[in-house]
């Protein structure tokens, strides 16, 4: 038992941190903005170049064969400067899916170009059926009645729906069942889907913990500089207490999002709620952080020239996607009504001590 | 990262829960805030512990403990609650004083009292809030004068915890009397019942006598009395404290078992239940995991030699406040049967709720309250300027 991150972890974590901190700052984004483009390119790059495309993909399969616990940290980080490109989605959770059908026809072409980090994969399930950002990526994971899909993108095949949040392009796409484009059946995907619903309730709810944390932060910056009645207004108890009640929702969000990220390979009833316990978590954490931080920002807070607007989009867009708060408070009723409760059921047992 | 329990660990909970299995008294104890014979029957209890060697597992052997880390710590505390074993009376010495004591004192000063501490022969109040001084510690006024190899205690002190029964108490006094604020102040211990010295009961909200007030008029203790040096308290205090809100006032176990409960309360009242408590109780079940996950994490940090931080008032914030939910939850599914007290024929598990919730609205308030503890997240973790 030790709920510390390996020195690995901790490094991996602070070179995207770094990294982030320097291609991805409020500028950044504003002129991101200004060319109705979402996407970055030297910054796409720049991101490919650390070399973790295949971070959760086997090493058989080409990649580094590591775990969800490697990576959360990153997603965190992603979340925290409110990135617009689709890192997360596109390794965290749809390269793992395609690696898990590498053997089948036509697909492992694909994987090892996205693992060479030329192109990426959009992925989505039937809970929630909007693409994020599918106009850049070459293919895409589709699932539908007859099975799981991996269908090469085309323009026509896409129908855009505009996001609020102007870095997330969300498409519907036209794909029919059929066996052109199909690599497995339902029976087949079901696993492999289950898993990856897991890995974007994870990987969704570090980005909600992350820009939680942002919010906090840009509020902390403006309560430190704002002057009212000729103090600095984060000097009243009235804005400290708003903060550190956000604080302490986030510090408590954090453990279960880091303990789901240990429990998720174990797939299982307790895994599945602690997945969901994150989400939820982390998703109350970002809804109130983007609130205050809007509170805190008095008249400035409501306007663009601000970025909470940026993340309070984000954060309302995720926090609905990977499952709904609902969905993910039934996973959880899953685990309490039908297992032992308890201090000692806290964690998983190799063999119970009992 | 790995939380999974080491072989080692799975065994000492099963050395625990035999152990409890087969010394916890089958009967509840009486109160031990509510009359002598509860507060001895709870004395004689700690005395078994003792004699077991479980008083306080995290202790050095010497001193009667097991030296152990505090994820054992954590796994003893889960098996205690697991067995419904009574309550410590003595906390205030074994999770608050001990721990300071071992850092600040000498080695006559642990060898005088932290034996006595852990066999439950001396039980500790704490003696630190004054009529004028609360939330606001540092305007502490009892004083104590220094003459010759003693000191001479003056004051007034109240909100002192078990200090009805108690043998000891462990206070704040000014020892340099031109001194303001945080310095010049000096943490000194004294009998309860050296001449001088007047307890005064103060009935609480549920009718018991958890606190009083105590008088102190020209108290004579020796100087080997105090812990660290002379102007040293506040800091000694704030580190007491630290461990207090931090962690071991409240181990994560106590709340699961109350998250428990509420669960299978909720299973029995689920016909009868507002579509709304359904939330309540997976948010009640949801934070306390929260709780022990945070706990754990912390402990892992402490195990290696890390200090323990802010996280000291973010902690004592989430279980205070948590508290409260499980127990109003727990109100709203027993419906008019909530108002029931223990003695009415019909209150079954009411009566106990009921005080739960009555004691949980404490929680926010002692040990720091909330306002002081949100101030110090501000300052110390968020930067933000004092006032």
């Amino acid at each position: 038992m030790d709920f510390r991150f390996s020195d690995e972890q901790v490094m991996t974590a602070d070179v995207v941190r770094a990294l982030l901190a320097e291609v991805c700052t409020s500028q950044d984004l504003r002129r991101l903005m200004t060319t109705g483009s979402t996407q970055d390119e030297t910054r796409w790059k720049k991101l490919g170049e650390l070399g973790l495309a295949g971070v959760l993909v086997p090493e058989e399969r080409g990649g580094l064969g590591l775990a969800p616990v490697d990576f959360v940290q990153v997603a965190e980080a992603c979340g925290y400067r409110c990135l617009p490109e689709p890192l997360v989605d596109n390794i965290g959770i749809a390269l793992p899916l395609l690696a898990a059908f590498a053997d089948r026809t036509g697909v492992s072409p694909h994987l090892e170009r996205a693992l060479a980090g030329e192109i990426a994969v959009a992925v989505s399930l039937p809970i929630n059926p909007y693409f994020a950002n599918a106009d850049r990526a070459s293919v895409a994971l589709v699932v539908r009645s007859d099975g799981l899909h991996l269908a090469a993108l085309s323009p026509e095949m896409l129908t855009m729906q505009p996001s609020a949040d102007p870095f997330r392009r969300l498409h519907t796409i036209a794909l029919a069942p059929g066996s052109a484009t199909r690599i497995a059946t339902p029976e087949e995907a079901a696993d492999p889907l289950r898993q990856t619903l897991d890995r974007g309730a994870l990987f969704t709810a570090a980005q909600l913990l992350g820009m939680a944390q942002g919010c906090v932060d840009l509020a902390v910056g403006y309560a430190k500089e704002r002057q009212q009645f000729g103090r600095p207004i984060g000097s009243y108890q009235a804005i400290k207490h708003h903060l550190a009640t956000v604080q302490v929702k986030i510090e408590f969000a954090r453990p279960v999002l880091y303990a789901a990220a240990v429990d998720l390979p174990r797939d299982d009833l307790h895994s599945r709620a602690r997945v969901s316990q994150a989400k939820l978590a982390a998703s109350e954490a970002a809804d109130l952080a983007a609130q205050t931080a809007i509170q805190v920002h008095g008249a400035m807070g409501y306007s663009w020239e601000v970025d909470v607007h940026l993340y309070l989009k984000r954060i309302i867009a995720l926090t609905q996607s990977w499952g709904s708060p609902s969905f993910h408070r039934e996973r959880v009723a899953e685990r309490i009504f039908n297992a032992p409760l308890g201090p000692e059921t806290t964690f998983a047992r190799e063999a119970d001590c009992a | 990262m790995n939380l999974i329990y080491t072989e080692e660990q799975n065994a000492f909970r099963q050395e625990v829960r035999s152990w409890l299995e087969t010394h916890v008294p089958r009967q509840p104890l009486p109160s031990f805030d509510a009359s002598r014979e509860g507060f001895e029957a709870h004395r004689e209890w700690e005395r078994v512990l003792n004699e077991g060697r479980w008083g306080m597992v995290t202790w050095p052997e010497r001193y009667g403990g097991r030296g152990l880390d505090l994820i054992q710590w954590l796994i003893f505390e889960e098996e205690y609650y697991r067995a419904g074993a009574p309550l410590r009376v003595n906390q205030n010495g074994i999770f608050l004083l001990g721990p300071t004591l071992m850092e600040y004192g000498t080695h006559e000063q642990k060898s005088r009292f932290l034996p006595k501490m852990a066999s439950g022969d001396e039980i500790w109040a704490q003696a630190w809030s004054e009529p004028q001084a609360g939330s606001d510690l540092a305007a502490v006024r009892a004083s104590a004068t220094r003459e010759g190899e003693e000191y001479v205690l003056r004051g007034h002190k109240i909100w002192s915890s078990r200090a009805v029964f108690a043998d000891w108490a462990f206070g704040l006094f000014r020892t340099d009397p031109g001194s303001e604020r945080h310095k010049g102040l000096s943490l000194i211990f004294f009998p309860l019942d050296a001449p001088g010295v007047r307890v005064q009961a103060i009935p609480q909200i549920d009718g018991e006598t958890g606190f009083a007030e105590i008088f102190l008029e020209d108290v004579r203790v020796p100087v080997f009395n105090r812990l660290g040096a002379e102007g040293e308290g506040w800091s000694i205090c704030m580190a007491t404290a630290g461990f207090e809100r931090g962690l071991m006032l409240r181990s994560p176990a106590r709340f699961q078992v109350t998250a428990r409960r509420l669960v299978e309360l909720f299973k029995r009242c689920e016909a009868d239940a507002d579509p709304a408590m359904r939330a309540a109780v997976l948010k009640a079940w949801m934070d306390t995991e929260a709780y022990a996950l945070s706990i754990y994490h912390t402990a892992s940090r402490l195990n290696v030699g890390g200090k323990i931080g802010a996280e000291a008032s973010t902690n004592k914030i989430f279980w205070s406040e948590m508290d409260i939910s499980m127990h109003k939850a727990a109100l709203s599914l027993l419906g008019v049967r909530a108002e029931l007290s223990r003695q009415a024929s019909e209150a079954e598990e009411a009566g106990r709720w009921l005080d739960g919730y009555f004691f949980s609205l404490a929680g926010p308030i002692y040990a720091g309250s909330n306002e002081i503890q949100r101030n110090i997240i501000a300052e110390r973790l968020l930067g933000l300027p004092r006032a």
